[in-house]
């Protein structure tokens, strides 16, 4: 951490009082060049899904029954498929389901298992048993069957599939948050929070979180890249998104049929999807490498 | 006298704390009682596993969130019962009226922020000062327990300061609230005895500078009689001697105390002999011995006398003891004792 020490003394000793610095975080983070590339290839991979309809060279869902598999060509940049609709803009516009079906995934996965990971391990007692008993079912359950078991209760629905795979993927941030807040709670840091006054609440907040973000971090990027892949089979089953919208994983679905007579499909939208998992994968270890506990052997 | 003192500031009365085991629920702190000035220095001496760590925190009730429960006994900080008050209220008390060091400097900060973000957090909440006020106050306290270029230090995270240093960062988050007694639980242990011996005068300096009491926890008899004005001294979950340092050092009333003390090299260096070590090691919490706790280690032990009835503890002038054979060993005892103080520190 020497690094950070030279970086932060000019600025600080310019002041006699300074208030902390806004984010030594970003500081880091931005010094990890592998984390930084993958950051700037996902912002482009947003950015595409933002202004999809400007960089789209054709209308997604307009079929041709005359330019059906053709080869990538000056018309088709990366061929057409089946129906002969373009690939590419309909990559491009699938861009923004696929993106926002894995962070609605994630989001439910971290908005049900994070709490509920945070109390079971931090209360204990029967309270744990429950939570946990409870997460050991769902989890004994194979995760597709039961998004599939989900969404067959709510309706086929991109939205549903992804609330189904959310579900599923709760208890698995669950019992990481859990594990990684059983050993926190032990700390002495934790006694000492208490012993200058701290509420369970605040200890849960203030204390125990920013020690579990680590762990947590990585769990979600790499659910990120699963729910993704899971939004693929379901979508490839008709149980996600509906045609004529389409995600990555619906054209990869419907492209592998083909790939005998028109491999290009296939490759591009396995393409995207491993980049992007990547990418997710990578932003993960960056900012576990770049939060605030530092207490990795050698610092 | 502590024990006489009727405006105590802290009084510890006949406490009781278990912990769970395999066996039940095991006795660790059993009826403990002694009690802290004004503008004092008390220190609680004992091996480990003496129940003198867990004492300190049932008072201000941290052994409950460890599984740990207080059966019996009455604490009482400024006149106001702690036992049985509420974490709202005691999270009032605890880091404002009352100030907790603890053993492990190098676990007891948070990673996850800054020192100054630390110390601040302490501040704000419970002076309700604003950030601006409270990050000064952080820097300022910094800078009292000597943390040099304390302005710039406060945006450190703890990784970044050495063990001695961490442990200056802790008093300083203790003190931040002028709280009117400091719990200091083993500061020194894990230091070099020359940071040790730093911070033993950082403590004694900023107890005479503001007047607030001091309970000081160790094993080290050295640190004793370099710090304390009273000495409670604990074996096998029991107060068994009590008194001021002078009476202690000059006249060890247990045999235990006794045993300390000729076990500490400086005092054996002045008397031109080897440390002389108590025989065998402390009895675990579900296997106390009959009678006196310390029996089956004392050199004194009469069968009969020592090992039958439990032994209760008695007062004499100069403190209180828990010891069958106080009286007859009076004049052995006091020939373990140090004259000078000095040579003990």
């Amino acid at each position: 951490m020497s690094a950070t020490t030279a970086a932060s003394a000019p600025v600080l000793t310019s002041t006699p009082i300074a208030l902390p610095p806004p984010s030594s975080f970003a500081r880091r983070f931005a010094h990890n060049p592998t984390a930084m590339v993958s950051l700037i290839l996902l912002t482009l991979i947003v950015l595409v899904a933002v202004f999809a309809p400007y960089l789209a060279p054709h209308d997604p869902a307009r079929s041709s029954l005359r330019n059906i598999l053709k080869p990538p060509s000056a018309m088709y940049l990366l061929g057409s498929d089946d129906l002969g609709r373009d690939v590419l803009s309909r990559l491009i516009f699938a861009s923004r389901l696929s993106l926002v079906a894995s962070v609605q995934a994630v989001a439910i996965a971290l908005g049900i298992g994070l709490p509920l990971g945070l109390i079971s391990g931090y209360v204990g007692g029967w309270v744990d048993t429950i939570i946990m008993r409870f997460n050991d079912a769902l989890m004994s359950f194979p995760a597709l069957i039961l998004a599939v078991v989900i969404v067959g209760l709510l309706g086929p629905s991109l939205t549903n599939a992804m609330t189904a795979i959310g579900l599923v993927y709760a208890p698995r941030i669950m019992r990481v948050v859990r594990a990684s807040t059983l050993s926190v709670r032990q700390e002495v840091y934790i006694t000492a929070a208490r012993a200058t006054g701290c509420g369970d609440a605040r200890i849960i907040m203030r204390h125990v979180l920013p020690n579990v973000t680590g762990p947590l971090v990585v769990q979600a990027t790499v659910l990120m890249g699963q729910a993704l892949l899971a939004e693929a089979g379901l979508s490839f089953l008709g149980l996600g998104v509906q045609p004529p919208e389409a995600s990555w994983g619906a054209i990869l679905g419907t492209a592998f049929p083909y790939m005998a007579q028109s491999p290009v499909p296939t490759i591009a939208a396995g393409l995207v999807i491993s980049v992007t998992v990547l990418c997710f994968n990578l932003i993960g270890d960056g900012i576990r490498d770049s939060v605030g506990r530092m207490r990795r052997a050698g610092d | 006298m502590a024990f006489t003192n009727d405006a105590a500031l802290l009084e510890v009365n006949d406490l009781v704390v278990q912990f769970p085991s395999p066996n039940g629920w095991l006795t660790v702190v059993d009826k403990v009682s002694f009690s802290v000035g004004r503008n004092d220095i008390v220190c609680v001496v004992g091996e480990s596993g003496s129940g003198k760590s867990v004492t300190m925190q049932a008072a201000v009730g941290l052994v409950q969130p460890k599984g740990g429960r207080v059966t019996s006994g009455s604490v009482h900080f400024e006149g106001q019962e702690l036992i049985g008050m509420g974490n709202r209220q005691l999270n009032r008390i605890r880091g404002n009226a009352i100030g907790f060091i603890f053993q492990e400097p190098m676990s007891s900060l948070n990673p996850a922020y800054t020192v100054g973000e630390q110390i601040a957090e302490v501040v704000r909440r419970h002076r309700g000062a604003s950030r601006r006020d409270a990050w000064k106050r952080a820097v300022e306290m910094l800078d009292r327990v000597n943390i040099a270029s304390a302005a710039s230090r406060a945006h450190d995270y703890p990784h970044q300061f050495s063990g001695g240093m961490r442990q200056r960062v802790m008093i300083a988050m203790a003190i931040a609230c002028d709280p009117k007694l400091l719990i200091a639980d083993e500061p020194t242990t894990s230091l070099d005895v020359t940071i040790q011996s730093l911070i033993l005068e950082l403590i004694r300096e900023l107890q005479r500078e503001s007047g607030m009491s001091v309970l000081f926890i160790t094993h080290d008899l050295g640190v004793v009689a370099d710090i304390a004005r009273s000495v409670v001294v604990m074996y096998g979950a029991q107060v068994v001697e009590s008194a001021s340092v002078e009476d202690l050092f000059r006249a060890p009333k247990h045999p235990y105390t006794g045993g300390l003390l000729e076990a500490m090299p400086q005092v054996a260096l002045e008397r031109g002999h080897d440390p002389v070590a108590i025989p065998g090691t402390v009895a675990q919490a579900h296997a106390w011995p009959s009678g006196c706790r310390f029996n089956p280690r004392c050199v004194f032990r009469q069968d009969g006398v020592c090992t039958t009835a439990p032994i209760v503890l008695s007062r004499d002038d100069h403190g209180l003891v828990r010891c069958a054979r106080s009286s007859e060993l009076r004049g052995v005892l006091a020939g373990m004792g140090i004259r000078q103080l000095g040579s003990a520190a």
